[in-house]
């Protein structure tokens, strides 16, 4: 009985919010509609991974290449900011203590700067390297300037170099320096949210599994690996989760640096066909769909290793 | 029981909010004793000083209208956007007029609820590139990486130019202008489009503004007009009439310097202007004398133009096709009688 009132008043809520955003947009003289998705783009994406795309092309295919963008951001990101965090997290049990002073201060540091700051930051670091006609080249064909890094791709015809042009480079793999700094911030503060979490993991795991370990011959890197990690585990999944949706929220900051996220590229086409309100549920249904199937995939693995 | 109570009580707060489009403008703003505006910051067109006084050449204009209603340009409020949360703020009744650089198209008029007032400024898309890069026309960037402010018409125009004429741009768009600088100062960027006057603003705004040059091309048409919501005609024609003030008072040869001279005249169309001869300028919620008031605190179109952008400012902006359509320019207002 108790369950039915709170979902009648649920529904009632959400379908009040309905209605008052259709009143109020009415007395805007504003009109809902997705047509606007198949209309040419008109304008240009500076970034775009794999997809291809020109000012002719739709609307729709914008948003898509600003996902990919996101994608691209949320998946490294969280690979590599549970790879960083894991990594400080146990260093910070060592018995070293220059180990656990730095990453103390990794965490400290990183934990209480504001992440907005922290991209600007990056963001102005890398446009100090030098310009393309000085560019470095560490190994033949790959070139590092304030354009990015661009690095030899493999395709059909085989080895691709990048190319010096007049202003840039052309060919092979890049990766730009807004991507980048949005990569090293994402991953430098959610590592440090994250190594905090393992940290209590490993923490939480009674220290009788330890003493039994050592006291079976263990090493205390097989200790941890084989003994201890697999119980933390089941206290870390559903916050690392957490963490990674997180990280995939805050890449919508992307739009400070210039980055073409999928908050960008739907800032921009709001803002040019004055579509606002699609744009925000096509956001709105894109970080919700992000979450719940970080959620999911996360949750099956939790259920696994807690079966 | 609580939950229905507690439910009652966020639809009797989320209805308690105004529906601004509806309203009427000048009612509100003379309730509340002040006219907001909404600005854009940038040097020489809206810029605070230490005082946290809000000049420039829109908020001159925003000043304008609160002149016509209050005799008071302090009754002003301004409230600054970026380029992208500007309709928002129009729209959701959070300013009375958008005065920040807007540029009438087609589309937005006709697709969306607002109304574009006169045109108070005339201008047009153009590059700055740093002086070392030797690049002299448009169409020499070619393959250039080009800093771009996000939400305006420049993204568009920038796309149309490298199709128009068979080259390619990489854009970095950024939402904040100062971002977009920093870009190009950093060498991040080849080169920076924008509208003329905004290129004047950003130059000034570099370190070293000599080490910059803004390219001749034009590579658009940027008209600039205030908005306003559509649904308030009243309101709507007190800001056409305010903005074209002005411009007629700069035709008719009177000054802030020389305009109380003008109540004295003896032609025509300088009493009708200056409400000495009644008709021409009475309106619902105006002052007969409005004219006279915006003229005298504002001042007229040269004025206004020479101490926010002209030669003697750090813009050192040419008048351009701001001039009137008697020596060669544009600017023309319809006769107030």
């Amino acid at each position: 009985m108790r369950r039915w009132i709170g979902f009648v008043v649920a529904a009632a809520l959400i379908a009040w919010f309905i209605h008052n955003a259709a009143m109020n947009l009415e007395a805007r003289g504003l009109t809902l509609g997705f047509e606007f998705l198949t209309q040419p783009a008109n304008f240009a994406i500076g970034d775009t991974a794999w997809l291809r795309f020109t000012p002719e092309d739709t609307m729709g295919r914008a948003i898509l290449v600003g996902l990919t963008n996101t994608a691209r951001v949320a998946f490294l990101g969280c690979l590599l900011a549970i790879a960083v965090g894991f990594v400080v997290g146990i260093s910070r049990l060592s018995t070293n203590p220059t180990l656990t002073g730095l990453t103390r201060g990794y965490v400290e540091i990183l934990r209480s700067t504001p992440l907005l700051l922290l991209l600007l930051w990056l963001s102005a670091l890398l446009h100090g390297l030098p310009s393309a006609d000085h560019a470095l080249t560490p190994l033949p064909g790959v070139f590092l300037s304030d354009r990015g890094l661009f690095l030899p791709s493999l395709t059909l015809h085989g080895l691709e170099l990048p190319r010096h042009t007049r202003f840039d480079f052309t060919g092979g793999i890049a990766l730009s320096p807004e991507l980048a700094a949005l990569l090293i911030a994402l991953v430098l503060h959610q590592s440090a949210h994250i190594s905090e979490v393992v940290r209590g993991a490993i923490l939480a795991v009674s220290r009788g599994q330890t003493e039994a370990a050592h006291a079976l011959g263990l090493s205390r890197f097989q200790a941890l690996r084989l003994v201890i990690i697999p119980q933390a585990l089941r206290a870390m999944v559903p916050l690392l989760a957490q963490n990674c949706v997180s990280l995939i929220k805050n890449s919508s900051l992307a739009v400070a640096i210039g980055f073409p996220d999928v908050v960008s590229v739907l800032n921009t086409i709001g803002n040019q066909t004055g579509h606002n309100v699609e744009t925000m549920l096509i956001m709105v249904a894109v970080y919700l769909g992000a979450s719940l199937s970080v959620a999911y995939v996360l949750g099956r693995y939790n259920a696994r290793i807690t079966a | 029981m609580r939950r229905l109570w507690l439910l009652a009580f966020l639809i009797g707060c989320a209805n308690g909010s105004p529906a601004p489009g509806g309203g009427s403008t000048l009612k509100t703003v003379r309730a509340r004793g002040t006219v907001k505006c909404g600005i854009t910051p940038g040097t020489g067109f809206a810029t605070p000083d230490d005082a946290g006084q809000w000049h420039g050449f829109d908020v001159d204009f925003c000043r304008a209208v609160a002149v016509a209603l209050f005799n008071d340009p302090s009754k002003a409020v301004f409230l600054p956007y970026t380029q992208q949360q500007r309709f928002s703020g129009i729209l959701s009744g959070e300013v009375d007029i958008l005065a920040n650089g807007t540029t009438i198209t087609s589309s937005r008029a006709l697709q969306r609820p607002f109304h574009f007032g006169p045109i108070y400024l005339y201008d047009g898309q153009g590059f700055l590139v740093p002086r070392a890069s030797k690049v002299t026309k448009a169409t020499g960037l070619d393959g250039a990486t080009v800093c771009v402010q996000q939400g305006t018409t420049t993204e568009l125009n920038l796309a149309d130019f490298a199709r128009k004429n068979g080259i390619t741009f990489r854009p970095v768009v950024i939402e904040d202008m100062r971002g977009a600088v920093a870009a190009l100062a950093a060498g991040r960027c080849d080169a920076l489009t924008q509208d003329f006057a905004g290129l004047a603003t950003t130059r000034s705004m570099l370190q070293h503004p000599g080490d910059y040059v803004v390219l001749p091309d034009f590579i658009s048409k940027e008209p600039i007009a205030p908005v306003v919501r559509a649904g308030d005609d009243q309101w709507f024609e007190i800001v056409n009439w305010v903005f074209r003030a002005p411009v007629e008072a700069e035709e008719l040869g009177l000054t802030q310097a020389n305009v109380a001279q003008g109540l004295t005249s003896a032609d025509p169309e300088v009493r009708r202007f200056l409400g000495v001869d009644l008709g021409a300028t009475t309106g619902d919620g105006l002052d007969p004398k409005w004219t006279y008031n915006v003229i005298a605190k504002i001042g007229n179109y040269a004025d206004i133009f020479d101490r926010d952008l002209g030669p003697k400012t750090s813009l050192g902006m040419d008048r351009g096709a701001n001039k009137l359509w008697t020596a060669g320019g544009l600017l023309y207002s319809p006769p107030f009688r």
